[in-house]
């Protein structure tokens, strides 16, 4: 019998970038989480390929879903993570324009410097996203009740205080250029310059799930709340730093959003309640938690904001998108049930393999 | 003579107005199966919550190695080498073997300025340490855990619990919802832990897979212990009765008798 299956024990120093094995196997690739959701990427893609034609492939057409993918992603990311360990998180839709009024105010309205609105804001979305871990660990109620109070309690909190402050729901900001090249510009006329921040966040947040051990606790506090912190999991603080990361993430959106259009909204935002977590589950993550990766919360992005987008370059009426999108939804989540119980009793044969030498 | 390593003294538990467990004193020592029997709440599981630090007993000591030792919370008893492994073992069905195997004590690896996650070494150890204790089909530490068999799950929870320094291996129930042949796999594992050198505490209520391991046997009547004695010490019919407190059993049997002799000798019709 051969118990060293893999023959080099000794840590490689050597290998600064030891990228994951790049092995393509059906049954390494049937495990995967994101496999239902990459199916319905191609699908998707497909289906408005054929009934959008040129102008839906066309640079153009991919900018306006790239866009709005852009936008969600960065929320979906942290939400992603957050329904993996086994929480909601529906004050993002409040937090997006508290922030995008935040900035407009501090630095519109009072014209006080940029930076200092930017920081307001993300400070603004870190507070809220502080308040709900601690109520969510403090009260032990369902995130799904805690979060529903912060997204009514902030959106009023917007709407009056604007009013008071700025005497107006709206406020316009002026971004000085600089500012407005690093959060709110289009790259080659067409694409929002927050795509390169979707990219940075995903690597980041891909990096915490996949490779350090706080994404091994996440999984572990999803899977089971008692035992991870049996096993010594400071879960009530990975709690805290998981909702902070979601509230700084909305935040970031709103305030790219009121540099972008040069002006802040107290009513913008809604949609990503569900968007963000309709575009999670298409990505294969279960929302009991404990399950689920970067990957396939970037696909399931992807494949709602083709559909939300792609109808518009279609001959159909606007109006069916949601039908597409509630259809969508529950077929990607039986697909991602079968792919997962193929995970669960689907052997390796690369093991195999690599045991059979 | 050694020092046990674990030793309970007097432990009473109790929640509110209700005794649950009353006066319990037991040995554990090295390399020794105790067998901890009872029926269902005979105060088997409040024993083990205390063991592992869940509850605090109401009065009464604890000592490991001679010393008085109090636990607070589980990591506290974990702390002191004390491991639980519950009836189902993993309890993250939809980890990797690897993953789970580590939770809370990941192995790192330098990766530029970060200290990343080395899932290479986790998921070596974990399927290393799986074999060792005799599983040999799993060969992938990337593997689901939910996708093992009952007893596997098992045999990765105490493999874990091995692997961390465990010296007392409290098993709760493992052998309660496995079929014949995993049990006896189940079983087979208990031993290569004992030979290990692990105390390990084996709660059950089946009396053959306690006799079949056993070196040493306690049974718990009502929170009370009714009964301590060695391996050889009992036959099987002697521990079910007492488990059943006797009368359970002789009720039945005497029911069953009045009934035979008031219908010509035959047993009673199955409903």
């Amino acid at each position: 019998m051969n118990t060293t299956t893999m023959s080099a024990p000794a840590p490689a120093a050597s290998t600064p970038a030891p990228v994951v094995a790049p092995t393509i196997s059906l049954g390494t690739l049937f495990r995967r989480p994101e496999t239902g959701s990459f199916i319905g990427l191609v699908s998707v893609f497909a289906f408005f390929a054929v009934f959008g034609g040129q102008t839906f492939l066309s640079a153009s057409g991919a900018a306006s879903w790239l866009n709005v993918a852009a936008e969600l992603g960065i929320i979906a990311l942290p939400v992603g993570l957050l329904m993996i360990a086994g929480h909601l998180d529906l004050s993002v839709g409040s937090v997006v324009p508290a922030s995008s009024m935040t900035v407009a105010i501090v630095s519109g309205h009072y014209g006080l410097p940029m930076p200092v609105g930017i920081a307001a804001a993300l400070g603004l979305g870190l507070a809220i996203g502080f308040l709900n871990g601690y109520l969510v660990v403090r009260t032990d109620l369902p995130s799904f009740v805690v979060t529903l109070a912060t997204l009514f309690a902030v959106a009023g909190l917007t709407l009056g205080l604007s009013v008071i402050v700025a005497g107006s729901t709206s406020v316009a900001l002026k971004a000085d250029p600089i500012t407005k090249t690093i959060f709110g510009d289009f790259i080659d006329g067409k694409f929002e310059v927050i795509l390169l921040w979707w990219i940075a966040a995903m690597l980041v947040v891909g990096f915490i799930l996949g490779r350090t051990k706080y994404g091994n606790w996440i999984l572990a506090l999803g899977g089971d709340k008692v035992s991870a912190r049996n096993a010594g999991i400071p879960t009530d603080r990975l709690n805290l730093a998981l909702y902070m990361g979601s509230g700084l993430c909305a935040s970031f959106v709103g305030m790219c959003q009121a540099i972008l259009y040069n002006s802040a909204q107290v009513s913008a935002g809604q949609s990503f309640i569900f968007n963000s977590i309709i575009a999670v589950v298409i990505g294969g993550v279960i929302l009991t938690g404990g399950y689920g990766s970067v990957i396939g919360i970037v696909l399931g992005t992807m494949t709602f904001s083709i559909v939300n987008q792609g109808i518009y370059y279609t001959g159909f009426d606007a109006n069916w998108a949601s039908l597409i999108i509630g259809v969508l939804l529950l077929a990607a989540v039986l697909l991602n049930n079968t792919f997962r119980s193929m995970a669960l009793t689907h052997a390796s044969p690369r093991a195999k393999g690599k045991t059979a030498k | 003579m050694n020092t046990p390593l674990l030793q309970l003294d007097g432990i009473n538990k109790s929640f509110g107005p209700i005794d649950v467990l009353h006066d319990i004193s037991l040995t554990v020592q090295r390399g020794e199966i105790l067998c901890l029997l009872g029926d269902n709440g005979a105060g088997k599981s409040t024993l083990i919550r205390i063991l592992s630090g869940v509850h605090k007993p109401s009065s009464g000591e604890m000592r490991m190695h001679g010393k008085a030792v109090a636990f607070d919370t589980p990591r506290d008893a974990s702390d002191h080498g004390i491991a639980t492994v519950h009836q189902f073992g993993g309890t993250f069905p939809l980890m990797s073997i690897g993953r789970s195997f580590f939770v809370g004590a990941e192995p790192t690896k330098p990766w530029g300025p970060f200290e990343v996650f080395d899932r290479r070494k986790a998921n070596e150890i974990a399927v290393r340490e799986m074999r060792q204790l005799g599983i040999t089909r799993i060969d992938d530490g990337n593997r689901l855990v939910g996708g093992l068999s009952g007893g596997e799950r098992q045999a990765l929870a105490i493999a874990r619990a091995v692997h961390f320094g465990a010296s007392v291996l409290i098993l709760d129930e493992p052998t309660a919802a496995l079929g014949v042949k995993e049990a006896a796999h189940v079983l087979r594992i208990i031993l290569q832990a004992r030979k290990k050198g692990v105390a390990v505490i084996f709660i059950t209520h089946n009396v053959v897979h306690a006799l079949t391991v056993g070196d040493h046997f306690a049974v718990l009547i009502r929170g009370a212990k009714a009964a301590d004695f060695r391996k050889g010490e009992k036959t099987r019919e002697e521990i079910t009765d007492l488990m059943a407190g006797g009368e359970a059993m002789a009720e039945l049997e005497a029911e069953i008798e009045s009934y035979m002799s008031s219908h010509d000798g035959h047993p009673p019709q199955p409903a």
